[in-house]
């Protein structure tokens, strides 16, 4: 039996030119999950029997010379919070236990038809409310790198299945920064989209106007050619950009020559300081690419998290109504449907799902809407106007992914303003609904993994990709 | 929030928790109402912005009025919809008595 490739394009072309089929492939891959999700727990659910079951249908496709898709044979796995029809999609959510959706969202719908394998779906924090997957109700996902320590989140579970080798990519949510911070804690290379840039049709949503779908993987081309895989318009989404997608895969290797990129001299404090050192040696491997470094300013970004935490919770507490025990999932039966309601939701939804419904419905109700959520709005267009400006001078920035690295199980568990601060740098960029990338740039404190974190305008991710590409070219030599 | 006044109260979390149909405890509401006032009070920073004249950002990318073809589609099957629920009777989610002991 030949090696079985590690990143999603050497798959595909190892089983398009026959040098390897694709439930060899698979079979592999779920050994790598049986010898190790015990301790880590990445997964909600392994899909094994309809992977094996897809790639026969593939290897079938090839003996017979029929035409096949450009990710034909892929495993991939996929965040617990995207709607797969007739398989069990929680939300790591007591509240959605059990439930089969009636249709797939639109990413696996193009998945499939790229032929990809939905290999299993991925534990998460609770409604992809949290940094560390310690809020799934399902138990945490542990980093495989370390696993005393948190694999960050809320997209854990996608983030360790790509890190502990179940998997040569996957897909999560990032909403203020849950694909790319966990991808930063792990060791992996995340992508957020542009807002809009891939369809949210079948995506259960947490705060619709922050919320898109990327994925992980371990290069920053597989990441590309995945997002050029669940990009584009879809017509089940109002909030779709009706725009090609431009070539990734060929931006990723295309060099950081003449770009200029923005060093941000007023980024809130709080990194530790060996990642700050890693963002530092960035700087130096890309000015040595070909880059000019040029320094940028955003004043208004150290108020981010403030207008993230009205703004998100307020937007979950409305989009979470949904869950009221009479559509799906769970029910606490009462006497009447309020008492139904208040009884169900009380049982199903955990603390932090709570305690964001709560912050969120506070700062909408009478009395406080302009004080908190009004003004958030306002303070959230402020952040974009300081990006806008930026980029006036600069075709990228880049600042770190996360503060810290990976920090150790029930470190920040109980207090929630420092859990909330591990998206510092991540959060601004939701807001504005730009593009952003987690590529890993060396390692920090423990012998940890540390992602530096690049930024473009709104549909500028060919010049992130270029600039994520030369961050990995770099990363080996830049220790 | 220094603006809108004095901080969250335990009263207030009963009531929000009723809002957001939340059927917690004594002691969740004092839980929360501590981790809750911590986190409001960090958002006293934005007070500090003038924000005068700022148009507020209600989603980042401008689409208006967006509409699909009018296309016959399939739509979801409605017997797997209703397998899903926790209750179903004639084609239609069966719930409680509406009008209950709540008023």
């Amino acid at each position: 039996m030949a090696t079985i490739p590690t990143t999603a394009s050497e798959i595909a072309a190892a089983i398009k030119s026959k040098s390897i089929s694709a439930r060899e492939v698979i079979d592999s891959y779920l050994a790598a999950i049986n010898a190790r999700e015990t301790e880590i727990h990445a997964f909600n659910l392994v899909m094994a029997e309809s992977a094996r079951a897809q790639a026969d249908a593939i290897d079938a496709d090839i003996a017979a010379g029929r035409p096949i898709g450009v990710l034909a044979g892929v495993p991939i796995a996929v965040k617990d919070n995207m709607c797969t029809h007739g398989v069990e999609t929680t939300c790591s959510s007591k509240i959605l236990e059990g439930w089969k959706p009636p249709y797939d969202a639109t990413v696996i719908t193009k998945l499939k038809a790229a032929g990809a394998i939905v290999i299993g779906k991925t534990n998460l924090d609770e409604f992809a409310m949290g940094s560390s997957t310690e809020n799934s109700a399902f138990g945490a996902t542990r980093n495989p790198l370390d696993t005393s320590r948190v694999p960050g989140g809320s997209s854990g579970g996608s983030a360790a299945a790509v890190a502990a080798g179940f998997a040569p990519v996957s897909l999560g949510s990032d909403t203020g920064g849950s694909i790319r911070q966990p991808a930063a804690m792990c060791g992996v290379v995340g992508v957020k989209p542009t807002y809009g840039r891939v369809s949210r049709y079948g995506l259960v949503a947490y705060a619709s106007s922050l919320d898109q779908i990327g994925p992980f993987a371990t290069t920053v081309a597989d990441a590309a050619l995945i997002t050029e895989a669940i990009a584009g318009h879809c017509v089940m989404d109002s909030t779709s950009i009706p725009v090609d997608v431009p070539a990734l895969v060929a931006a990723a290797s295309q060099g950081v020559k003449g770009m200029r990129i923005g060093r941000v001299t007023d980024l809130p404090e709080g990194a530790e300081p060996e990642v700050q050192a890693r963002l530092d040696a960035a700087f130096v491997a890309l000015e040595a690419a070909g880059a000019t470094i040029v320094d940028v300013q955003l004043p208004s970004l150290s108020y981010a998290l403030t207008a993230y935490y009205l703004i998100a919770p307020a937007e979950a507490s409305s989009n979470l109504a949904r869950f009221d025990g009479v559509r799906f999932g769970l029910r606490v039966n009462a006497a009447d449907t309020n008492a139904m309601y208040g009884a169900t939701r009380a049982a199903g939804f955990g603390d932090e799902v709570q305690r964001r419904i709560m912050l969120g419905t506070y700062a909408l109700s009478a009395g406080y809407y302009d004080a908190y959520y009004g003004k958030a709005l306002k303070v959230r267009r402020i952040i974009a106007q300081d990006f806008e400006r930026a980029y006036e001078s600069v075709d990228a920035i880049l600042t770190p992914t996360s503060p810290v690295v990976a920090f150790k199980f029930g470190e920040k568990a109980d207090d929630p303003m420092s859990m909330y601060l591990c998206d510092i740098y991540t959060i601004p960029t939701n807001l504005a609904g730009h593009p952003g990338m987690s590529v890993p740039f060396g390692t920090g404190a423990h012998g940890l993994p540390v992602g530096i974190q690049v930024l473009a305008p709104a549909l500028g991710e060919e010049a992130m990709f270029r600039v994520g590409g030369a961050l990995e070219a770099a990363a080996g030599d830049a220790q | 929030m220094s603006q809108s006044g004095t901080p969250i109260s335990a009263a207030d979390v009963a009531k929000v928790a009723r809002l957001a149909r939340l059927d917690i405890n004594e002691a969740q509401i004092e839980n929360f109402t501590e981790q809750l006032a911590k986190v409001m009070s960090h958002f006293d920073d934005i007070d500090a912005l003038d924000l005068e004249g700022v148009v507020p950002m209600t989603q980042p990318y401008p689409l208006v009025n967006v509409m699909r073809e009018d296309i016959e589609m399939p739509t979801l099957d409605t017997q797997e919809v209703l397998a899903a629920a926790p209750a179903a009777e004639q084609q239609r989610f069966r719930v409680p008595p509406i009008i209950g002991i709540d008023g």
